[in-house]
Order: structure tokens, then sequence, then C-alpha cells
């Protein structure tokens, strides 16, 4: 019987599961839980997930909530290559250091004009700080391969592309950080996951309109 | 050298981190912050050293630092060989911690975190119900007790788990409203479980980690020194917005 994944691939922790899962070859029934038509309301899915959120995992008889307990479920189950989840637990525990800084207090809202100036200006911060205090002057975020951290962070910074800001322009380091997590991922995988956030029509309800496009370009020079 | 731990035993994660630390024997140097002296203070304690994010609680174990108390206590859990039931080998259960460590952290901690620093704002408040954040609350502790916890002993199975800690030191903080407030006072289930996380940890150790929290005066006295307060107004602000 097959582990069945509950996404919506416009939600970031969807998409690590799903470039996870299938970079890895674990089979899994892909199971389209659109937010927006309010699929995740329904009393079916509330049998997999009592939250009511995604992703979900429904394995046999065991269900799971929250995406980084679903990713470190499957890199144990699956034995996946160690560098997604390193044994060494200093190496490990960067990972997990990351992963709970990366946690957002609240889900991901659209931009509101009046909120915009705070967003921006906590975007700033948190890229500075993801620059300084974890990526550094390595490659990955824990050394010298990916790991579920690179992942992680990277599904999160593509959101804002998603929705017209984007966040690489003027950050050179952030650039070729990416392109290293691109090329491990595999650059068909990636485009795949990311299909849906950067066809504009799937997007219209969290695009930024125009005038407030170039308004955030000024402010988010790092 | 053994490991050193940053902590401010007003903070939840703190608390957590303390606790298990001790009920397991871990052999640590405790190295006292100032979680609100901090916000006001300089920079020039060297912390920001051993943690740029200038977080509690916070690691140092020789060259190595670690701050988010989540990879904390699992680090802690692994390196020192714990008993099993605090963070299980088994997949499924261990999936289940790690689950509610991630919930809790958008959920419970988000909404108590912000509790916190409005209490530190409005000191002189007498009525605690017009805090929003507390409504804030009602649904994560309903989920608490009917996704989490069910009929179970503990949020995992039948004994204590890294989950439990987190939870119940959060709640906790939620004493610092006003003395006597019992957030789970119309939850049996929650308070049963509570005095059941309570008597694994040891009364004596629990009591001991939450002298601050309980101390209510002392917290008072500390919290109204007005220089403190003006200076931390637009941090606080920015905080609780």
């Amino acid at each position: 019987m097959v582990v069945e994944l509950f996404l919506d691939l416009r939600s970031q922790p969807c998409r690590a599961l799903f470039i996870f899962a299938k970079k890895n070859n674990i089979p899994f029934e892909f199971k389209d839980v659109e937010l927006l038509k309010g699929h995740h309301l329904s009393e079916e899915f509330g049998k997999v997930n009592v939250l009511k959120k995604v992703p979900a995992l429904k394995d046999g008889a065991f269900t799971l909530a929250e995406s980084i307990a679903i990713l470190l479920y499957l890199s144990r189950k699956f034995n996946t290559p160690d560098h997604w989840y390193p044994s060494d637990l200093q190496k490990r525990a960067r990972v997990d250091e990351y992963l709970s800084w990366h946690q957002p207090g609240r889900g991901g809202q659209p931009f509101s004009p009046e909120k915009l100036e705070e967003a921006v200006e906590e975007l700033n911060s948190a890229l500075k700080q993801f620059e300084e205090k974890f990526l550094q002057d390595k490659p990955f975020i824990v050394g010298n391969e990916i790991s579920l951290a690179d992942l992680v962070a990277i599904v999160e910074l593509m959101q804002p592309v998603g929705c017209g800001c984007d966040i690489f322009e003027n950050r050179p380091k952030l650039v070729e950080w990416r392109s290293r997590v691109e090329e491990a991922v595999g650059k068909e995988l990636f485009q795949q996951a990311h299909e849906i956030i950067l066809n504009v029509k799937n997007m219209s309800t969290t695009q930024l309109p125009p005038e407030l496009r170039e308004h955030v370009k000024q402010f988010l020079k790092p | 050298m053994g490991i050193e731990l940053y902590l401010d035993l007003l903070s939840s994660p703190c608390r957590s981190v303390y606790i298990f630390a001790k009920k397991n024997n871990i052999p640590f140097t405790f190295k006292q912050m100032e979680v609100l002296k901090d916000l006001v203070k300089g920079h020039s304690d060297g912390f920001g050293k051993v943690n740029i994010l200038r977080k509690v609680p916070a690691l140092k174990d020789g060259g190595f630092t670690l701050a988010e108390s989540p990879a904390i206590l699992t680090y802690l859990s692994q390196t020192y060989k714990t008993p099993d039931h605090w963070y299980p080998l088994d997949m499924k259960k261990r999936a289940r911690v790690d689950e509610y460590l991630s919930w809790h952290h958008s959920t419970i901690r988000s909404s108590v975190f912000k509790i916190f620093w409005l209490k530190v704002r409005d000191l002189n408040i007498q009525s605690w119900t017009s805090y929003e954040a507390l409504e804030d609350l009602t649904i994560p502790l309903k989920q608490l007790e009917e996704k989490f916890l069910q009929d179970k002993p503990f949020l995992v199975g039948n004994m204590i788990s890294l989950a439990d800690l987190v939870a119940v030191t959060e709640l906790m903080q939620v004493r610092l409203i006003a003395i006597g407030y019992n957030i789970l006072e119309d939850m049996p289930k929650l308070v049963e479980w509570r005095n059941r996380v309570e008597k694994a940890v040891g009364k004596e150790l629990f009591q001991e980690a939450h002298k601050v929290i309980l101390n209510f005066q002392d917290l008072n006295s500390m919290l109204t020194e007005p220089q403190l307060k003006e200076q931390m107004k637009p941090r606080l602000l920015k905080m609780v917005a």
C-alpha cells in the first residue's frame, strides 16, 4: 500500500515535500487538495488531517500533519541519502535549527498595501539573517551538500517570486545558492514543482498589483 | 569542558531545556541570560558570538553552538542517549513528537509569546480578559485536547516525551497574566494531563524551573522599572503588532 501525500503545490511546504519525495524516488500517490477551492475543509480531508491543513500524509492507517514531521518520517522510512538529514548529530542539529527558525508564526498572507512596508522590512531582515547566520560562505546551509534545510528554504523564497516579487534580484550570494540547489534537485523537477506558482494566471489572487511592485522593489534592495 | 546552556527561566523554551537537562542529569553550566534587560542593553556581553540570533535558549558544546529549543532538545536527547520515551526511536512515535513540536511553534507558542509581551507592555491592566491573544488560544487548546492528547495519558502515548514538556512549560507562561489565573480551568482533561506531566518531571524540579514565573511580585517590580519600559517601548510595539 502506497503512501498518500495530500498537497497543494501553491503552498511552500507542499513543494518541499513534493521535491523531496520525487527526488528520492519515493513511491507515493499525489492527492491534490486545492486550498482555493476549499478542498481542505471537506469532511473527507478532515479524516486525514483534523487540523485541515496541507501537507498531510497517509500511510495505511497512520496519518501525519506538519511538513517537517512528514519530511523526517519519509527520510527515515525510505532511508534517503545521509546528506538530507545527516546522522552526524551536530550536522543534524544544524538542519533542525534551520527548520525551527524558518517556521513562520502565521501562514503566508498575500501582501496588503497597508502592511506592505512592514512585510518587506521583515522579509529584508529574514533574508539578511538567512545569509549571515545560516548560509554564510558555505555552498549549502549545512555544509557541502544539499539538506532538508536548503529545500525548505528555497521553496519559501520562491513564493514571493510567484507573487511578482523577485527577492533574488541584487542578492548575488542567494542567486548562486539557488543555482546550486536547483542543480542538486534537478532543474526539471524544480521547474515542475514551481510551475503552478510561476504561472501568473494561477496566482492572480496573490499577485502584487503593478504599481506596488516598483515600490516593493525599492524596499527590497539589500 | 562540559556544555553551557544560556537560559533565562522567564522564557518557556528555556524552561523546557532546563527541565530536560536536569531531569536527565546532563551536566551543564547554567549561563544566566536576562531577556528583558538584554533588549535594552548593548551587545557587549559576548553573547552575540554564541548566538548571532541573540535568542535564548542557546547551547555551547566546545566550538559548537546551537539555537532553537526543538533543535537543542533533540540534540541533547540523542547525544546523551536519554531514555527512549523522550524522543522515541520508533518512526511513527517519533513522527508524533516532531508533529507536535512543529504545530506547537506556530500556534500555542505564537499566542503565548504575544500574551507575555502584552503583559510587559500593559502591566497595570486589571482585566486580562481584554487580551485578544487569550482568545487566540481557545482553538489551539481544543486541538491540543482533541487531536494530540485524545484519551492517552501523554501526548504521544503512555509516557512523557519532549512534546509534553514543551507544551506544559509554554502553558505555564500564561500564569503571568494574573495570580491564580488558570487557562486550563474549563478543560479537566488537560488539567489532569498537566498534573501527570508535573509528576513525571518531579514536582520539585518543576517548581524550581517555574519559580520566576510563579513569583509574581518579583516579576512585577522587574517589569515596572520605568527606564526599562521606556527603552523597550519601540520594540514592544513591534512584537505585539
